[in-house]
C-alpha cells in the first residue's frame, strides 16, 4: 500500500462536495471537497505500490492547467487503470458542478 | 477425510455443573438438555456434543448442524414458553465448546444459516423477555455455531486456556480466504487483536465479562468448579442489577472504541 | 417479459450501495448518516497494507418508504466482498437499535436491509462476528415492533454470519441472480473436500442456494426481477403487511418436522429439498 500527496496550481475555490467509485477491484473511491485557497490538493491511498509517476502523469494531465475548481481530492484506489482513474475524477467534478448551491 | 480432535469439554462441564440432575429427554444426542440449580435459582443448562453416530454425516464432531440448532431453539423456547406466566424467568446457560458450524451440502442446501438464526433468535427473544442468559465458553466458539449458540448471552464467561478459542474461521480456511500462508497470518494476529486466535486476546475486545483461569479446565477440580460456579451466579446477580436486556453491555469495557464512536454519531444525526 | 418491459427496467444489481438505498427511499427524502466525508473508517484495515472505504461499505440513510419513516442499511459489495468489520457491523446495528429505541417511543421507523456481503471480513474477525451477534440483536428486537425486510439481490450473495441475519429477517426478497448461504462454496471445499462441494460447479451452487431456490423452499418470501421499482414496492408492500404471523426463525417445530422427512445420508437434490420444505407450510 503506497500514499502519495500532489498538488496543483486551481482556479476559484469551488463549492460542495462530491463522491465517485467504490474502493472495488479496478476501481477507486473519490472524495472531493472545497478547497479554500486555489491550489488543488490530491492525496491517494493505492494498494498498487510503485505507480508515482503514472499517478503524477494521469493527474498531470487533469489538473495541470489549472483552471478547474480548486478543490481537496482524496483517493482510495483499488488497482484501477489511468482510464478508470480518469473517469472517476471527471465523475466527482461534474458531481461537484452540480451540487446545490452550499 | 479430516481426521479431527473432538472435545470433551462442552460434555464435562455440563456434567459437572448439574450436579446429577437428569438429561431432558427428547433432544437427540448432540444435543444436552438439563434442568438443575444455578445456586438456588432453576436454570436449564444446554451443550452441543460430539455424536459420532450423527446420520448427519457433518456434524459428528460437535459442530452445530441442521438439527442441533432447530434443536437448540427448541431447548430455549420450550423454557421460554413455561415462564410466560412466572415473574422470575429462569436462568439459561449455554455451554459452548462449538468447533464450528456443520459444511456440507446438505446442511447448506435445507438452510442452514436459517436453523442457526432460529437459535439465535430463540436465545435473543428469552434474554428480551427477561431470562438471564449465560454463555460459558470452554473450548472452541467458531463463526455461525457461537452465533447461534452463546453469542446472544447478556454475559459472556470463557475459560483462559489453549483450547479456548473464539473466530470467524479456522487459521487455514482464513489463510486461503485472504490468499495468505498461515505463517504470515500468525505474524498478523500478533499485533492485532481481533484477528488473533488466543482467548487473552479476545478478552481485550472487551467482549467478556470474565475470564477464568482453572487449574484443570479439562477435568475441573472441585476449586475449579466452585470457581466456575461462582462466576455464574455473579454473572446472573450482574444481570438481574441490569435494567438493560440488551448486549449493550459489551461496549462498555473498552477494546472497540470505533463501535462506540459510530453509535454516538448514528444517535447525533439521527433527527 | 418483452423487450418494452425491459427498456424499462433499472437494473438494481448494477447500482452500488449508496444509489439503491437513495432509490429505495421515497424520492428526495435520503439523508445519509456517518457519510463518506466523516471518515469513519476502519481502524484494522491500514496497518495490514489494505486501502480502506472511507464509509466502510456500509450505507446509513434514513428517509420514508411509502410515506413511513425509514432507514436503509445498504452493503457494499464491491468494498472486500461486503464484508462486515467493526464500523461496519457498528453502523448496522446501531442503527437497528435507534429505531427499535424510536418504536418505544411512539415513532415506527423501520428497517430494510440490503445484504451483499461474504460475512465476517477476516481482517478484522473477532470484531466482525461480534458485530454480527449485535446485529442479530438488533433484527430480533427491532422485529417486535416493526417487521424488518431484508433484500438480497446479487451478485456477491448473502454469507456467513450476514446469511442468519437475513434469516432473523420478517420477509426476505429476492432475485434469482443471488445465493444465500452459510458457508461461502469455497469454504465448504476446503473444510468438507470437493465431492462435498466442488466450488467451481457453478450451475450446482445455484440450484440449491440460488434465489428462486431459496424462494421455491419458503426460505425466501417475494422472487423479484432486477428492476429498482419492483423490488422497492414489494419492499413497501412487505412493510404494509406487518409482522407474520411467526417469522421464519420462530417457526421451530416446523423446520424439526420436516427435517425428519428424509434420510441424511441421502444425496441431497434441488427437488427434494422443494418437496421436503415446499408444501404447504403451516406455523
Amino acid at each position: 500500500m503506497e500514499r502519495i500527496a500532489l498538488e496543483f496550481d486551481a482556479a476559484m475555490p469551488a463549492r460542495g462536495r462530491s463522491l465517485a467509485g467504490v474502493v472495488g477491484s479496478g476501481d477507486l473511491e473519490v472524495l472531493m471537497e472545497a478547497n479554500t485557497s486555489a491550489r488543488t490538493v490530491v492525496n491517494i491511498t493505492t494498494s498498487v505500490d510503485g505507480f508515482r509517476n503514472v499517478w503524477e502523469a494521469v493527474l498531470t494531465r487533469m489538473l495541470g492547467q489549472g483552471d478547474l475548481p480548486a478543490v481537496r481530492i482524496e483517493i482510495n484506489d483499488f488497482g484501477a487503470t489511468p482510464g478508470v482513474v480518469r473517469m472517476r475524477i471527471a465523475q466527482a467534478f461534474e458531481a461537484l458542478a452540480a451540487t446545490p448551491g452550499v | 477425510m479430516n481426521a479431527r480432535d473432538t472435545s470433551a469439554r462442552g460434555a464435562t462441564w455440563l456434567a459437572a455443573l448439574i450436579h446429577g440432575a437428569p438429561l431432558r429427554s427428547g433432544f437427540p444426542p448432540s444435543v444436552r438438555v438439563a434442568d438443575a440449580k444455578l445456586d438456588r435459582h432453576a436454570a436449564r443448562y444446554i451443550a452441543v456434543v460430539p455424536d459420532p453416530a450423527n446420520p448427519y454425516a457433518r456434524a459428528r464432531n460437535g459442530e452445530v448442524g441442521l438439527v442441533e440448532a432447530w434443536q437448540i431453539a427448541r431447548a430455549v423456547r420450550d423454557v421460554v414458553d413455561a415462564d410466560q406466566e412466572r415473574g422470575e424467568k429462569r436462568a439459561i446457560v449455554a455451554i459452548v465448546d462449538v468447533t464450528s458450524q456443520a459444511y456440507g451440502r446438505l446442511e447448506e442446501a435445507y438452510g442452514i444459516h436459517q436453523a442457526l438464526a432460529g437459535a439465535a433468535d430463540a436465545y435473543a427473544n428469552a434474554r428480551l423477555e427477561g431470562h438471564p442468559v449465560i454463555g460459558l465458553i470452554v473450548g472452541r466458539a467458531m463463526s455461525g455455531a457461537f452465533l447461534a449458540h452463546g453469542y446472544q448471552a447478556n454475559r459472556l464467561i470463557a475459560l483462559s486456556d489453549p483450547q479456548v478459542m473464539v473466530h470467524a474461521m479456522s487459521k487455514e480456511s482464513a489463510a486461503r480466504v485472504t490468499q495468505r500462508t498461515v505463517a504470515e497470518l500468525e505474524a498478523l494476529t500478533a499485533s492485532i487483536a481481533p484477528m488473533a486466535y488466543d482467548i487473552e486476546s479476545y478478552a481485550s475486545l472487551g467482549l467478556l465479562w470474565m475470564l477464568l483461569k482453572l487449574a484443570r479446565p479439562d477435568t475441573p477440580t472441585p476449586a475449579d468448579l466452585h470457581e466456575v460456579e461462582q462466576a455464574l451466579i455473579g454473572a446472573y446477580e450482574d444481570i438481574r442489577r441490569d435494567a438493560s436486556r440488551s448486549l449493550a453491555g459489551r461496549l462498555r469495557a473498552g477494546g472497540r472504541a470505533a463501535s462506540v464512536r459510530v453509535r454516538e454519531k448514528l444517535r447525533a444525526q439521527w433527527n | 417479459m418483452d423487450a418494452q418491459d425491459l427498456l424499462h427496467r433499472t437494473s438494481f444489481i448494477e447500482l452500488g450501495a449508496r444509489s439503491r438505498a437513495r432509490q429505495l427511499l421515497d424520492d428526495g427524502s435520503f439523508r445519509e448518516l456517518i457519510d463518506p466525508f466523516e471518515r469513519m473508517v476502519s481502524p484494522w484495515l491500514a496497518r495490514q497494507g489494505i486501502v480502506a472505504q472511507a464509509d466502510d461499505g456500509v450505507v446509513v440513510a434514513k428517509g420514508t418508504l411509502g410515506g413511513q419513516p425509514a432507514v436503509v442499511l445498504a452493503i457494499e459489495g464491491a468494498f472486500q466482498g461486503g464484508s462486515v468489520g467493526e464500523v461496519s457491523a457498528a453502523k448496522i446495528a446501531g442503527a437497528l437499535e435507534l429505531a427499535a429505541q424510536d418504536n418505544r417511543k411512539g415513532v415506527p421507523t423501520r428497517a430494510l436491509i440490503v445484504f451483499e456481503t461474504g460475512g465476517v471480513r477476516l481482517q478484522e474477525a473477532n470484531l466482525g462476528l461480534a458485530g454480527i451477534a449485535e446485529i442479530h440483536a438488533g433484527i430480533v428486537d427491532l422485529r417486535r415492533y416493526q417487521p424488518v425486510v431484508g433484500i438480497a439481490a446479487g451478485t456477491v450473495g448473502c454469507y456467513g454470519g450476514m446469511s442468519i441475519a437475513a434469516g432473523l429477517c420478517s420477509y426476505l426478497i429476492v432475485t434469482r441472480e443471488t445465493r444465500i448461504g452459510l458457508n461461502g462454496p469455497a469454504v465448504i471445499e476446503q473444510e468438507a473436500g470437493v465431492a462435498e462441494f466442488d466450488s467451481r460447479d457453478r450451475p450446482l451452487i445455484w440450484s440449491l442456494t440460488g434465489g428462486e431456490q431459496r424462494y421455491r423452499t419458503g426460505l425466501a418470501d417475494v422472487l423479484v426481477e432486477d428492476d429498482v421499482e419492483q423490488i422497492r414496492s414489494e419492499a413497501i408492500d412487505c412493510f404494509r403487511k406487518g409482522r407474520p404471523p411467526a417469522c421464519r426463525s420462530e417457526c421451530v417445530s416446523r423446520y424439526l418436522h420436516r427435517l425428519a422427512q428424509f434420510d441424511p445420508a441421502a444425496q441431497v437434490t434441488a427437488e427434494q429439498v422443494a418437496r421436503i420444505y415446499g408444501e404447504g407450510f403451516e406455523p
